[in-house]
């Protein structure tokens, strides 16, 4: 494991990559599934009268934001495999870190994502630290950002994640 | 409010209140649901023998789109239908397992309103499992000013999460 940052890494920082749509419209099965999940009652999201008067009809919960940029598991055609989050799998392959794990999430919300949206990501690599000896083994932490805008060009939500990829025992 | 859904305005509010505590037993479905909810297929959060011999864990655990939804659950039950979030940061320090009670806590940090009039409180949040902080988290969420106001209704230089 080299403690140098490979050249094809460095020149990810700061580049937006992997614009793409999602795979489907935002549909109000997948935010019930995730409500129902955590038990959310919030009137908001299941009594037709209270979405009406606050937000103009159905939205959805805020934090589902990253459920409508997941790829399905397989689709016909499919000649590999397909990642959400694909910077953080391109740097644990470039890297060589085969473990990894996500330790810090921040999502700063904008506006709301309804039924029938269509939401464009992009992801945007934003730094690498040198190798670190942690307690699952010695990695390197990442900061990546994804962006989500709807169809109309709006921006829904900017999401941050910190991941830490690592070598298993290796510290 | 239709239904007669809680509308707690920005003037209720205090630095310093604590926003009643939520418990929860976590089990390998309350896991495996909350990834699947989240189109999450990676196998440490639905194979255990994956993240024991992968990710050197002791089970599956809770996914991170789970713990903020989970955390937006948490908010929501105390800042009711009109309360919007903005903002969203947390820390996971460990991880959350089946068999583990979790129980959110909370508290307000900060109450203002910003230039534009919108009111906004700041939270800071846990979950812990036992005495263990597993996860930190920071809220900044909108409350109504007025019984007219509302939070949702905001856009462009009228929101600034």
């Amino acid at each position: 494991m080299s403690s140098e940052l490979p050249a094809e890494v460095q020149s990810w920082i700061g580049q937006p990559r992997y614009e793409e749509a999602g795979e489907f419209d935002v549909e109000r099965g997948y935010m019930l599934t995730s409500l129902s999940s955590v038990e959310n009652g919030n009137p908001l999201f299941w009594d037709p009268e209270v979405a009406r008067e606050l937000t103009g009809g159905w939205i959805a919960p805020p934090t589902t934001i990253s459920l409508w940029f997941r790829p399905h598991w397989w689709a016909p055609g499919r000649t590999r495999e397909v990642q959400p989050l694909q910077v953080h799998f391109d740097l644990k392959r470039v890297l060589g870190l085969p473990e990894a794990v996500m330790t810090d999430n921040e999502i700063v919300f904008y506006e709301p994502v309804r039924p029938g949206d269509r939401l464009t990501t992009r992801q945007i690599l934003r730094s690498v630290s040198p190798l670190k000896a942690t307690k699952l083994g010695q990695g390197r932490f990442w900061v990546i950002d994804v962006e989500y805008v709807n169809q109309r060009g709006e921006l829904a939500a900017r999401e941050s994640y910190t991941g830490l990829g690592y070598v298993k025992g290796g510290a | 409010m239709p239904g007669g859904a809680r509308r707690l305005l920005l003037q209720q509010i205090a630095p310093g209140d604590e926003i009643p505590s939520l418990a929860c037993d976590v089990t390998a479905t309350t896991v495996i649901l909350g990834a699947l909810a989240t189109r999450d297929w990676r196998p440490m959060h639905h194979d255990r023998d994956f993240a024991q011999k992968r990710n050197g864990v002791k089970d599956i655990f809770l996914n991170t789109p789970n713990q903020a939804a989970w955390f937006e659950r948490y908010v929501e039950d105390w800042a009711g239908p009109a309360g919007r979030l903005g903002r969203m940061k947390f820390r996971m320090r460990d991880s959350v397992f089946p068999g583990d009670r979790m129980v959110f806590r909370g508290t307000v940090e900060k109450v203002g309103t910003d230039e534009a009039g919108c009111g906004w409180v700041d939270l800071a949040l846990e979950l812990r499992v036992g005495e263990r902080i597993m996860t930190e988290c920071k809220a900044r969420v909108a409350l109504p000013v007025s019984e007219r106001d509302n939070p949702w209704a905001r856009k462009g230089e009228e929101w600034k999460p």
